[in-house]
């Protein structure tokens, strides 16, 4: 039976009040919207804007001083902090301002080129592994297990003992050490992200209109699982800084009369009983960088991580 | 549950034959031995202690040679002190370090535990911001200037402990304090987020609900599950323990194998070097073994079936 309508059943609709269907909130990307709570986020933003005070302090700084870090100067050791002397001189004579600020400069550098190589290679590993699956990536990944079930320290110790060189100042071996020996965090991340992302429609419409395996990875894979690349990336900065002045501690960083802020406070080490600001300083320093770095990463991983949204 | 032991068991084992192989070889990658630093050296003398250390014949042969004596627990002299052999100085100096290592286990976790679970109770109040201010700074502050500032402040300022030495409990605790530093942090702070993430679980409710007293909950329901992560940390605790001895044998001039490892380091004593390292990585996949299975006894809720 058929149902009878009437016209009477309907009634045309109002007219539309001005704006009622439109989007108010204009749609963000995800970087605006990390972005955006990366910007709400007070501890965030502060130690970012510390982190850059300090690398624009210290490539200005050593530039518009009159002292240099390596001239010696036996007249003037151990004076106090004054107007002369920010942070006072060392046991040569040397402005421990000056160097505190170059050995900063180091300590960045080592931190920016060991997270970059780390980048590099935990992102090929882990793409890799994860986008070949099976025996590829259970070979690639117990190999992963060994290497991090060692704590890092040991294996850069043993780096720098075999690449250590008279000649030169000792960076290009830190640099070395440490890049190769952090990307095991990045690239279980990446191969985390991979296995998932691979399953999705993107890539089967790439696959389908004859994208090669490598075009996959590094064109459609990785960058879609930047925000969690990026946060492991800022928290292996600290780590990095970190080994490094562990390194410069026991002997085996950077070769004099290159100072980072590791082996500053190693030197210190010899007279700080009767100079305390000798360590004082350099070791502050490192204590305001860790933290700066440690905090934002904190941030930015509640910014980017999608899982942390509430 | 045995077989699980059984593969971890293989598994520990091809780990630590592959760091031994990596150590070995990294080990004679280092270019001049240890006999090229003394020039004045005359050229049949120097053969002649090459031949005495076997360095003269070729990798393959002394990686074979090395591994025959390593079943044997015999890590070979030491390059630079000369009647003096690696598994003696283990032997010598490793229970100073492990006397360490332990007090400074048991105060990150006498200290760790009870911070996180008062920061967890009272999260947003005080406490809780005074405890994760703590943890912040025992993350970032590195061990060495923590280490560095308690010497200077309770030995040089305030000479309430030896400057130098070891024997007495005096010695141990500043020591011991510096290198607990950041595992306390971790450790509060592991504590804190586990035990905030059991507390919202309908099992904590129904306890509540039932009428228990909050002590009860807390203590008999909810901690049982909220430390599980904590197992998971010891392992990375008893690694950062060790690599912390480096610099803090150091720093407090205690005559432990951490300290020796790096004098090692700086005379390119290169058995020590290798043979200090081998033991150190033994030690630490022995302890993650151990770590993992105790892991599976106390969470009832994992099945390996890999």
């Amino acid at each position: 039976m058929e149902a009878k309508l009437d016209k009477n059943c309907f009634e045309p609709l109002k007219a539309e009040k001005n704006g009622e269907n439109e989007i108010v909130k204009p749609s963000e990307t995800y970087w605006q919207d990390a972005w955006r709570r990366l910007k709400e986020n007070k501890v965030a933003m502060v130690s970012l804007c510390v982190l850059i005070f300090l690398v624009v302090l210290c490539i200005v700084g050593p530039m518009v001083s009159k002292y240099d870090y390596y001239t010696n100067d036996l007249t003037k050791g151990y004076l106090k902090p004054s107007k002369e002397h920010y942070f006072g001189t060392d046991n040569l004579g040397r402005d421990l301002y000056v160097r505190v600020l170059t050995g900063t400069r180091i300590s960045f550098s080592v931190g920016i080129v060991a997270a970059a190589i780390n980048f590099i290679i935990g992102c090929l590993y882990g793409g890799i592994a994860g986008f070949y699956g099976g025996m590829t990536d259970n070979i690639m990944m117990r190999i992963v297990d060994i290497i991090y079930s060692i704590p890092t320290e040991l294996y850069v110790i043993l780096l720098m003992v075999a690449l250590k060189d008279k000649s030169g100042n000792g960076l290009l071996n830190i640099y070395i050490a440490l890049g190769i020996s952090y990307w095991t965090g990045m690239a279980r991340i990446v191969r985390g992200q991979i296995l998932t992302l691979k399953q999705q429609e993107f890539i089967l419409a790439a696959k389908s209109l004859g994208a090669k395996n490598s075009r996959l990875i590094i064109k459609h894979l990785i960058p879609n699982c930047m925000g969690p690349i990026i946060v492991t990336l800022t928290m292996s900065i600290p780590s990095a800084i970190f080994t490094e002045s562990f390194l410069s501690f026991i002997g085996l960083g950077v070769n004099a009369p290159i100072a980072s802020l590791g082996s500053l406070c190693s030197d210190s080490l010899q007279y700080y009983r009767q100079y305390p600001y000798t360590l004082f300083f350099p070791a502050l320093m490192l204590c305001i960088m860790m933290l700066a770095f440690n905090l934002f990463g904190d941030g930015l991983r509640d910014a980017l991580d999608p899982k942390m949204r509430k | 549950m045995g077989n699980y032991i059984f593969k971890r068991i293989i598994s520990s084992i091809i780990t630590l034959w592959a760091v031994i192989t990596i150590t070995f070889l990294l080990a004679h990658a280092i270019p001049g031995g240890p006999f090229s630093k003394n020039e004045k050296l005359p050229p049949a003398i120097r053969k002649q202690m090459e031949a005495r250390y076997n360095l003269d014949k070729s990798t393959w042969w002394q990686y074979k040679d090395y591994m025959k004596h390593l079943l044997k627990f015999d890590l070979g002299p030491s390059m630079v002190y000369k009647g003096k052999t690696v598994q003696r100085m283990i032997h010598n100096e490793f229970p100073k370090s492990a006397q360490l290592g332990i007090v400074a286990v048991l105060i990150s976790i006498l200290i760790g535990i009870p911070f996180g679970i008062t920061s967890a109770l009272r999260q947003g109040k005080w406490q809780d911001h005074t405890v994760m201010v703590l943890a912040t700074l025992g993350i970032t502050v590195p061990s060495f200037v923590f280490a560095t500032l308690l010497y200077y402040f309770f030995v040089v300022k305030l000479g309430w402990f030896p400057s130098r030495g070891w024997g007495s409990a005096a010695h141990v605790v500043l020591p011991a304090i510096a290198l607990a530093g950041s595992p306390t942090a971790s450790i509060s702070r592991i504590t804190r987020s586990s035990l905030l993430d059991v507390i919202r679980q309908d099992y904590i409710r129904t306890a509540k609900a039932k009428g228990l007293p909050d002590k009860v909950v807390v203590y008999k329901h909810a901690l049982k599950n909220a430390l599980i992560p904590v197992v998971t940390y010891l392992g990375p605790l008893i690694a950062s323990i060790l690599t912390g001895s480096f610099v803090i044998e150091k720093i407090f001039v205690i005559p432990g194998l951490g300290s020796e490892f790096v004098d090692s380091i700086g005379n390119r004593d290169y058995t020590v070097i290798l043979g200090v390292t081998i033991f150190f990585a033994t030690f630490l996949i022995i302890c993650n073994l151990i770590v993992d299975i105790v892991y599976v006894l106390v969470d009832p809720r994992i099945k390996y079936e890999k």
